[in-house]
């Protein structure tokens, strides 16, 4: 098996454990709005930073993470705007959350062009 | 309101929505490392703060709201997407703590022991998220009396 398939093997078996540890957490905190910021923990940096490090050295680590403040951003506003959508409208949760994520792409992808350029 | 940990909580989790919240988690990991390999850390590092569980968790509350609402005899459709609503608007407060936690990878990643930077940038978003979160709710305390309960129908 090459290096590339176990690397990815691991990012899914740790990303896997990582990120439902966080969903636990979000389910038994309560009220709902403290649980509510389990939706939003690091879990896929703390599950893929440390290999990224490992595979590619700090200051490549150290870029990515730049980028994540753009992707924070961006999450900021998808999440604002699924909870006005939710609290305003109503619809369907999963249709509601799925239909609000090119909101999270647009801005994160438009900080990352404005502040590249 | 009291923060408070309701550990019986877990055992209304399906074995089904473990593994979604697996799977998603998972993929999510594999898909962030692909897309910086093809892109580059910029857009890779992007997706680090990706609403990875985000819909699949809201959903997952907002049913878990309504099968509640059932069980006493109401129809909690409506209840369970207001829950949803707050769970979304928590989040929009962590992702405060989660821009602190990415500055200060990117501030001390060069400089400071790669262990150190996982244990501030962890506390600088719990500290952040917290912070917020409290701060939020003594704002609305005030008009805690002035708000209008939810309706619930009846089945």
């Amino acid at each position: 098996m090459s290096a590339g398939l176990i690397q990815l093997g691991l990012r899914f078996l740790i990303g896997g454990t990582v990120v439902s540890f966080f969903a636990v957490l979000g389910e038994i905190f309560r009220p709902k709005s403290f649980a509510g910021l389990f939706g939003a923990a690091p879990s896929i940096a703390l599950a893929t930073i440390g290999l990224t490090i490992a595979h590619d050295g700090n200051a490549y680590a150290a870029i990515e993470a730049r980028s994540m403040i753009f992707g924070s951003i961006g999450f900021f506003c998808y999440a604002s705007a699924t909870s006005w959508l939710l609290m305003r409208f109503r619809p369907r949760t999963l249709t509601a959350t799925i239909a609000m994520l090119p909101v999270w792409l647009g801005v994160s992808l438009g900080l990352v062009f404005l502040f590249s350029s | 309101m009291m923060i408070h940990a309701r550990f019986s909580a877990m055992k209304g989790i399906r074995p089904h929505e473990w593994a979604v919240r697996f799977l998603f988690g998972g993929l999510c990991c594999v898909a962030a490392g692909i897309i910086a390999e093809h892109f580059g850390p910029r857009v890779g590092g992007l997706f680090l703060a990706f609403p990875a569980i985000f819909p699949a968790g809201a959903s997952l509350v907002a049913s878990h709201e309504k099968k509640h609402k059932a069980r006493a005899g109401f129809d909690g459709t409506m209840r369970g997407r207001a829950v949803a609503a707050v769970d979304a608007a928590g989040a929009a407060i962590g992702c405060i703590g989660l821009a602190g936690f990415a500055a200060v990878c990117w501030l001390c990643l060069t400089s400071l022991r790669s262990w150190l930077v996982f244990v501030l940038a962890s506390v600088a978003w719990l500290l952040l998220s917290a912070g917020f979160w409290l701060l939020r709710k003594s704002r609305l305390l005030h008009k805690r009396h002035a708000r209008i309960a939810l309706p619930i129908r009846r089945s």
